[in-house]
């Protein structure tokens, strides 16, 4: 049992990535924290508060990314609709903080506050148990999952594939941004879900409770990797990969292509899901916008620009379009969307294998040519 | 007959509006025999594959395997491979991105469910079995190359071997030999003369070259019809085989 985990890790990663794994999760994971609370605000060395939270807010995006990588790099699925299930997620976990603002609103009443500015006197039967964290962060993961499984289901038996698949969810991202939208579905309307004020019991203005939020999105980012890891490293990675690219001869093998893709397809939406419960408290609000159907295509611009298929290029991807999106958003608002534009044409164009893939290359290629250089100099030494 | 045969195509009919591509068709496969199959274009040799894996259901007759008498034509195309007839097209259908052994693993594995290739190992039968395909096939110099960058003849022999791994117990091959050069053509009559015996191999092909390497019992369809079987150089001589095809 031991030695048949212990070769499951083997497999999964060599010793050396291994090791560079652990280094990078105690940087994210011990240092970041420690930089954070430790030193005193005019130290140089602190990471100042606001960059916390915005920290972890990317490590969310680079989770849901992952899963997007998961299905689309993978099984060869393109999803234009993981917003669904990241904020289905949002959502579930949004009401929960909301029933723990309790009495402490602008009207002084248990509901929330858009119900009373609406005249409900009650609670909806949606919100019915919302008001333990257990069930919310518990719901954060089944509704994504639940709605994926029977979406799933009905396009992979229909054997919906490629664009046309891409473009029902699209479609199905736009029908839960309506209903969103509505006031009357009883999920805050156009406003959403705001005005967090605790989770658990503790303020979400105290520094700890960012800090520890934080770390779960690491958590979070990290057992996710190590899911999807094990996932495409088993001989199931493989069947997805046969099923991506020629999915009648695999079915000839004797396997189910649809049992394959509704698998992998609802793990990622859970994994979206998760991304989604841990960023709202975060960025401290959930409303329709996230399901637009423009912010569903940008995940698949994140993964596209780190390197498709390889899970870590999805993380990387995440990081650096959502980090130069805050630089430049802040600097230079207008010119966003041009520089996300652009960066997609130049990474499709010179590096279609995506950014990190071709570091990678570059590193391997001048390791490789400085040994030769090296041994070549102690030849001409001799 | 001492024997009853591994397969039989009996009295079978297809037609394709009008067209009658199979015509009372009538083919007995002994257990272990290598049978080439030959004939112009048009002649039904792929329709009759078609038939016998399922893809085809026939207007009339019934294609009955093995001493069980199962009737095919009335079982789905999985569940035919799945009673142990293996298919190999005209194009190689590998997996351009996984290994060759991967290929091998992904026909030869014993469980074909999410949670057994999600968590099982291999077992260690059927490794063994993939390890003994790898030597047949000649490939185990290129167990870990990616199967999209082997050569053309090799990748034919992969997707033999994957479908030696799934143990069949006939084996039709279509037109192995298209496109390969001399040597490949010979190294694939080798493999397709070591695969007979333990099993039955039927085999479509154009290249009389490679024909005549191979073939103990030849069967010339044309129309529909069998129009002549027997050894080789007898059918060769046979008048109505010289006219409509081998003269031509």
């Amino acid at each position: 049992m031991v030695a048949a985990w212990r070769e499951r890790l083997a497999n999964m990663h060599s010793r050396l990535e291994w090791s560079l794994i652990l280094v990078i999760a105690g940087a994210v994971l011990v240092l970041v924290p420690i930089l954070n609370l430790g030193p005193p605000p005019q130290s140089p060395l602190r990471i100042s508060d606001h960059l916390v939270p915005l920290f972890g807010k990317f490590l969310c995006l680079a989770l849901l990314a992952l899963a997007l990588d998961l299905i689309w790099g993978y099984a060869g699925i393109l999803s234009l609709g993981h917003t669904v299930f990241f904020a289905l997620g949002g959502y579930a976990l949004g009401m929960y903080l909301m029933r723990s603002i309790g009495d402490a609103g602008v009207y002084r009443s248990a509901l929330p506050d858009f119900m009373v500015f609406l005249d409900w006197k009650e609670l909806p039967w949606t919100w019915r148990g919302f008001d333990r964290f257990w069930f919310a962060a518990l719901m954060a993961l089944v509704v994504p999952g639940a709605l994926a499984l029977a979406f799933g289901f009905f396009a992979f038996r229909s054997r919906s594939r490629g664009v046309y698949f891409s473009i029902i969810t699209q479609a199905l991202t736009y029908a839960l941004m309506l209903l969103m939208f509505r006031n009357d579905t009883g999920f805050g309307g156009n406003n959403g879900l705001t005005d967090f004020k605790r989770i658990l019991g503790f303020s979400l203005h105290e520094e700890t409770t960012k800090v520890a939020l934080y770390v779960a999105s690491g958590l979070a980012l990290l057992l996710g990797y190590l899911v999807c890891r094990f996932v495409v490293t088993s001989r199931l990675g493989r069947v997805l990969v046969a099923i991506r690219d020629r999915e009648e001869r695999v079915r000839f093998l004797g396997y189910s292509p649809l049992r394959f893709k509704l698998f992998v397809w609802t793990l990622s939406a859970v994994l979206a899901g998760l991304a989604g419960a841990l960023y709202v408290p975060q960025v401290g609000i959930i409303n329709p916008s996230e399901l637009h159907p423009s912010a569903g295509i940008e995940i698949a611009i994140w993964v596209a620009v780190g390197g498709r298929g390889t899970l870590i290029g999805a993380i990387v991807g995440a990081l650096i379009v959502n980090g130069a999106k805050s630089v430049l958003t802040a600097a230079y608002p207008e010119y966003w969307l041009y520089f996300l534009g652009a960066l997609f044409v130049i990474v499709t164009r010179y590096f279609p294998r995506g950014l990190l893939v071709s570091a990678v290359g570059w590193l391997t290629a001048g390791f490789s040519s400085g040994k030769r250089w090296l041994a070549l100099r102690r030849g001409m030494a001799r | 007959m001492t024997t009853s045969p591994m397969l039989w195509v009996d009295d079978v009919t297809v037609s394709f509006e009008g067209y009658k591509a199979l015509d009372h068709l009538t083919l007995l496969f002994e257990p272990g025999e290598l049978r080439c199959i030959i004939g112009p274009n048009g002649a039904g040799k792929t329709t009759m594959m078609d038939v016998i894996t399922g893809k085809t259901r026939p207007d009339s007759g019934r294609v009955v395997f093995t001493r069980e008498q199962i009737d095919l034509t009335e079982l789905s195309e999985e569940a035919i491979s799945a009673l142990g007839i293996g298919r190999k097209f005209q194009r190689p259908t590998i997996f351009d991105e996984l290994t060759v052994r991967e290929n091998l693993e992904l026909a030869g594995s014993d469980g074909r469910g999410v949670g057994n290739t999600l968590f099982a190992p291999l077992s260690a039968g059927r490794r063994d079995a993939i390890d003994q395909a790898l030597e047949t096939i000649g490939l185990v110099e290129e167990r870990r190359r990616r199967a999209g960058l082997l050569a053309h003849g090799q990748k034919q022999w992969l997707e033999l071997g994957m479908l030696l791994v799934q143990d069949p117990k006939v084996l039709l091959v279509d037109e192995p030999v298209a496109g390969m050069t001399h040597e490949e053509i010979a190294r694939t009559a080798e493999l397709l003369d070591s695969l007979k015996g333990e099993r039955t191999v039927v085999v479509v092909e154009h290249d009389m070259e490679f024909i005549r390497t191979i073939a103990h019992k030849v069967t010339v369809l044309h129309e529909g019809r069998v129009l002549a079987e027997g050894p080789m150089d007898q059918v060769q001589s046979n008048p109505a085989v010289i006219e409509v095809y081998l003269g031509a």
